[in-house]
């Protein structure tokens, strides 16, 4: 599984980008015989199994998109200024390496050059790729740019940019792989756009109108140096959300999930995360309501370029879905 | 063809000298129902208040796109009666309160004419000065002898539209250019595709007839016409201004992306590419702060591809905004030039 997440973590696509993405998971999961299409928004939506005895619909939702920077001016000397797509922490920002869609490499640079103690305002920043006007420039406004770094494989755990929600989508589609039977009808979705609302996942659950949702995202951690107090640390399992800040999940999904989890001897945390949310928080108030909740992988560094996962979470997460997936839904 | 002539700027004026703070846009409604009465096959009005009116294409292969115009200006509503004529008051819209003190305003149906007063310089205290006034010290003063005013009434700055050469003055250019654009536009609706026209309220406070709207008519594309700010003054420290939004002068602003919607980008490379094909001069509003209609009618039903198209103006969300008679020209010719190109198979292809 470690060369998928390397081949989607370090593909390009920020919010409302994301057909190069998508079209290497269409890649990935064509080969296991499933029926995918795109919608409007272009959410990459794969249907598996038929409604059985005690069958429901559920949706299940990873995002392809990654936060990222859009062009804002080139300006007479050919640096760009930019502004972001989705929450990019300031700093991060000093000294990045981007990519841009169309190819281009620059490096970001702040004014004055090299503030030793201040990290300064977005509008303070600028991206050098090396032009030396507008017209040499071959980035123009609107061009959008993700952060430029490797795949790193440390043995037990995992770092790249983009683990948020790469990581998710390599479960969902290790999931379909291993998944053999289902007595539900699944709607296994990428979603475009969460990074930004989220806005994929609330139209696509409209289109599906599912019974359940179930996100696959990462959450946070509370297990490096004076981190704010968080009950979830890296490697004791795959985490079953409680709520965040955008959605109180069902007590009854918790309660599948971990009551699943025991069953199968896969360890789990519970989860509750001040600041942030996930697409659930969309699916849970599409239409007249989804009964929804979250698996959530725990990840230290998010929204910065080196994400980190524990890679039995990751094996452990794909174990947890198969299992609620593969049997009816008992609460 | 549609065009701007002197019909079309009669029109646009009085529709800027109206009232239709968000909310009440019954004035603007009433001009806009008038002036597409026998244009369109099927015009109603629903609950919020949305003009809705369909003119189908003949040609055998359409697209139904949903071009939305917003009816309502930013402005302010009476909140306490202090007696003598005198009224608190708080906006409608995102307005600085900074352009408020020394404004005329019209009050209420009947446009009764107060003034949101500021004190003489005499008065003033230079600290006093370096401050802002906050809304809650100023009062829309009316005078006493009226009892056609109450809270609850809705006002507006009281700027007269003005035709200056080549530019535009008025209050709510933002968005009666919109509106005529849309008026026209029905007018001469392009055989190639179902137009879907929403003259939509409530824009300024949420983007909220917009939603309704796209949720009924469920089109195939959404285009919001708008106005947007030109930000392009020089820096008076001879910096470069790189955050100017648009630059007036320098044609419609196609949106690549804003803080409500990532435009889709094949809608992108259609306008612009109208753009080139057929010289009509545009720019690319640059990302970042601000929606339209597009934010909420993108989001409506099972998604809907969307992007949005403004006239630049200066001194938006003030008392008086200035636009070039030519911009707003080349956005009607950029828009219907475009529909009159749309390919049907445009979303054929998935979103790329």
């Amino acid at each position: 599984m470690k060369n998928l997440i390397q081949n989607l973590t370090e593909t390009s696509g920020p919010s409302g980008y994301e057909s190069v993405i998508r079209e290497i998971i269409r890649a990935e999961i064509e080969p296991l015989g499933n029926e995918a299409r795109v919608d409007a928004l272009g959410n990459l939506i794969v249907h598996r199994g038929e409604m059985g005895k005690n069958g429901k619909r559920i949706m299940l939702a990873a995002h392809m998109d990654e936060i990222g920077l859009i062009a804002t001016h080139i300006d007479g000397n050919g640096f760009v200024r930019f502004g972001s797509i989705g929450f990019v922490r300031p700093h991060t920002l000093v000294s990045a390496r981007l990519q841009f869609a169309n190819g281009t490499q620059g490096v970001v640079g702040l004014e004055p050059d090299i503030h030793a103690t201040k990290l300064g305002t977005p509008s303070e920043y600028f991206i050098d790729v090396g032009a030396t006007s507008p017209k040499d420039c071959p980035v123009k406004i609107g061009d959008v740019a993700t952060f430029q770094r490797p795949f790193l494989d440390l043995g037990k755990r995992l770092v790249a940019k983009s683990m948020d929600d790469r990581i998710g989508c390599a479960v969902l589609i290790e999931t379909l792989r291993s998944l053999k039977t289902t007595p539900h009808e699944l709607y296994f979705v990428f979603t475009t756009q969460e990074e930004v609302g989220p806005r994929g996942a609330l139209t696509s659950a409209f289109g599906i109108d599912p019974d359940i949702g179930l996100a696959v995202d990462v959450t946070l951690t509370g297990d490096t140096p004076k981190s704010s107090p968080m009950a979830i640390s890296l490697g004791k399992g795959p985490a079953v959300k409680v709520k965040d800040s955008g959605m109180l999940a069902d007590a009854r999904i918790v309660d599948w999930m971990c009551t699943t989890a025991e069953k199968r001897h896969i360890p789990y945390q519970r989860e509750v995360l001040e600041s942030g949310s996930t697409d659930a928080m969309s699916i849970q108030v599409a239409r007249s309501g989804v009964l929804a909740g979250c698996l959530s992988i725990p990840c230290r560094y998010v929204h910065t370029p080196s994400e980190m996962v524990d890679y039995e979470d990751v094996q452990n997460s794909v174990k947890l879905m198969v299992a609620l997936l593969s049997a009816p839904v008992k609460w | 063809m549609p065009t701007i002539g002197t019909p079309q700027i009669k029109l646009l004026e009085r529709l800027c000298n109206a009232t239709s703070v968000s909310g009440d846009e019954g004035e603007v409604r009433a001009i806009v129902l008038e002036e597409i009465k026998g244009h369109a096959d099927e015009v109603r009005v629903d609950v919020l208040g949305n003009v809705l009116a369909i003119k189908k294409g003949t040609e055998k292969k359409r697209l139904r796109v949903m071009l939305s115009a917003h009816m309502d200006e930013i402005g302010f509503m009476l909140v306490a009666d202090d007696g003598e004529g005198l009224f608190r008051f708080e906006s409608i819209g995102g307005i600085d309160v900074r352009q408020l003190p020394g404004k005329a305003v019209l009050v209420g149906a009947e446009h009764v004419p107060g003034i949101i007063g500021a004190r003489p310089i005499h008065l003033t205290s230079a600290e006093e000065r370096k401050q802002k006034i906050p809304l809650d010290a100023l009062r829309i003063d009316i005078g006493p002898g009226t009892s056609k005013v109450k809270p609850g009434d809705r006002a507006t700055f009281a700027t007269r539209f003005q035709r200056n050469g080549p530019s535009l003055m008025a209050k709510a250019l933002d968005n009666r250019l919109g509106v005529v654009t849309l008026i026209e536009l029905i007018k001469h609706a392009p055989a190639e595709i179902d137009l879907l026209a929403a003259f939509t309220v409530q824009e300024e406070i949420g983007t909220r007839g917009a939603k309704v709207a796209a949720y009924s008519l469920n089109p195939d594309i959404g285009i919001a016409v708008d106005a947007t700010p030109a930000n392009d003054l020089p820096d008076w420290d001879g910096d470069e201004n790189t955050t100017y939004n648009t630059k007036i002068g320098l044609g419609p602003a196609i949106y690549v992306a804003d803080n409500s919607t990532l435009s889709d980008p094949r809608l992108v490379r259609w306008l612009a590419g109208t753009g080139d094909a057929m010289k009509i001069p545009y720019q690319f509003r640059q990302p970042g702060s601000g929606g339209t209609d597009a934010g909420a009618i993108h989001k409506a039903q099972a998604g809907i591809p969307s992007i949005s198209v403004s006239v630049p103006h200066r001194y938006s969300h003030t008392a008086i905004s200035v636009a070039r008679l030519e911009d707003w020209k080349n956005s009607l010719a950029l828009l219907h030039a475009a529909l009159t190109r749309l390919p049907p198979e445009l979303l054929a292809s998935d979103r790329a």
